[in-house]
């Protein structure tokens, strides 16, 4: 979460309940809801670093609040974030493994744990289908970050549907 | 229980091999299904597993070597091809991947021919209409030719086809096969709301979002039935929303 935190902090300065606010906007149901406690403890260690800084404003009524913003030093992190590009994403290597070594172990039937795996993909799908059902149609950010959970769920269902071809192959 | 409703759509070894040039294709290979009343039924599978074929024998497009259908604890084997063209008009819809319209007829034609042909009354068809195309967001459509439209409005006429009649099975073979991702959305959605209504549906797709509106997903793999698993709606991990996205620090 470093990096998302200092990219929100580039607009300006905020104090953490802001950015929990503006994350959960921005991303809508999607987005397991965002720990206050978990933001707190990342923009400490981000202050620690020296990427931000904090500066405590007093309220009347309530306990000191903390607005921080963005040093040079963060405005470079995040620079080099946007520099480079994110790793792909990985093939669901657990699974394989399992697949790979159960005729070996004599513990499990290969194509019941391909089915098995599917129902589970396939529930998935489901939920993430209400889920963008019951998203606010106007938030792009969110449909598209759904959308792309379920192609590479799509991905994950075609791969299964080609390991049981091959492995269900007459011999 | 004796007194529960037969199921609306029964099938037993069914079997279906088609005989072209080269090796006979064994499309459907002994299947067993039961659809009851207001099931949302997916079927998926890799192409040419041979789930289309066997919704062609669902709807009587063709017909099974051997095996037996029921249609609402009715038997059909006896049935001829005229007794399934009056099925398909009014017990069964039937939507494509290619739409199927008739292309020299307007929208509101399309529309109302089926129930036209089913013996309604002009004034009835045009009600029924009417009130189809509304529902599909294709008022305003009426007079335009079928070519006129898009891929994802012409299959909405093609829903609106379907259902004028009322059928109580309805079957959909690849509906958003040909549309782009937006189109398929919109068939997801209606297919949804018409389930949620009570309408039981059977819908043949290769794309795993469309077949995760399904309560039922049924995997066919080379002619057989592969799995057969009725999607219950508890979310996968106990974490948050979704867990869609998870940051991490």
């Amino acid at each position: 979460m470093r990096l998302p935190l200092l990219a929100l902090l580039a607009r300006g300065p905020a104090h953490g309940y802001e950015l929990k606010q503006d994350l959960e906007q921005l991303l809508g149901s999607a987005y397991p809801q965002p720990n206050v406690g978990q933001i707190y403890v990342t923009l400490g260690r981000l202050e620690k670093t020296g990427l931000i800084e904090g500066e405590e404003v007093e309220q009347s009524s309530r306990p000191n609040k903390k607005i921080y913003h963005l040093t040079d030093a963060g405005r470079d992190e995040l620079r080099a974030w946007y520099e480079e590009t994110a790793d792909e994403p990985r093939v669901r290597d657990e699974f394989f493994m399992k697949l790979a070594l159960a005729p070996q172990t004599g513990l499990a039937d290969q194509i019941a744990l391909i089915n098995r795996q599917r129902r589970q993909y396939l529930t998935t799908m489901r939920n993430l289908s209400k889920l963008a059902a019951a998203e606010n149609r106007d938030n792009r950010v969110a449909h598209l970050l759904i959308e792309g959970a379920m192609l590479h769920l799509q991905a994950d269902l075609d791969w299964l549907e080609r390991c049981q071809e091959e492995l269900e192959e007459p011999q | 229980m004796s007194d529960s409703p037969a199921p609306v759509l029964r099938a037993e070894r069914l079997v279906r091999t088609h005989h072209g040039e080269g090796a006979p294709a064994h499309a459907v290979r002994g299947v067993d299904l039961r659809v009851r009343r207001g099931e949302f039924v997916a079927i998926t599978g890799p192409s040419g597993a041979g789930k289309s074929t066997l919704l062609h024998l669902l709807g009587g497009l063709q017909r099974p070597d051997s095996g037996s259908l029921w249609l609402d604890g009715e038997c059909t084997d006896a049935y001829s091809e005229a007794r399934w063209a009056v099925e398909r008009r009014k017990r069964i819809g039937i939507v494509f991947q290619f739409f199927n319209l008739v292309s020299n007829l307007s929208v509101a034609d399309n529309v109302e021919l089926p129930a036209l042909l089913a013996g309604v009354s002009p004034r009835h068809a045009r009600a029924e209409r009417e009130e189809l195309l509304a529902e599909l967001g294709l008022t305003g459509k009426e007079r335009s030719m079928p070519g006129e439209l898009s891929g994802g409005e012409q299959q909405r006429v093609a829903l609106a086809r379907a259902l004028v009649n009322h059928p109580p099975l309805l079957l959909a073979d690849e509906p958003a096969g040909s549309l782009d991702s937006k189109g398929t959305r919109e068939v997801m959605r209606l297919l949804t709301r018409f389930h949620l209504r009570g309408q039981t549906i059977v819908l043949v797709t290769h794309d795993a979002r469309l077949a995760s509106a399904a309560d039922r997903v049924i995997s066919f793999f080379d002619g057989r039935i592969a799995d057969d698993a009725v999607l219950d709606g508890v979310p996968p991990r106990g974490t948050g929303t979704s867990g869609v996205l998870e940051l991490r620090d």
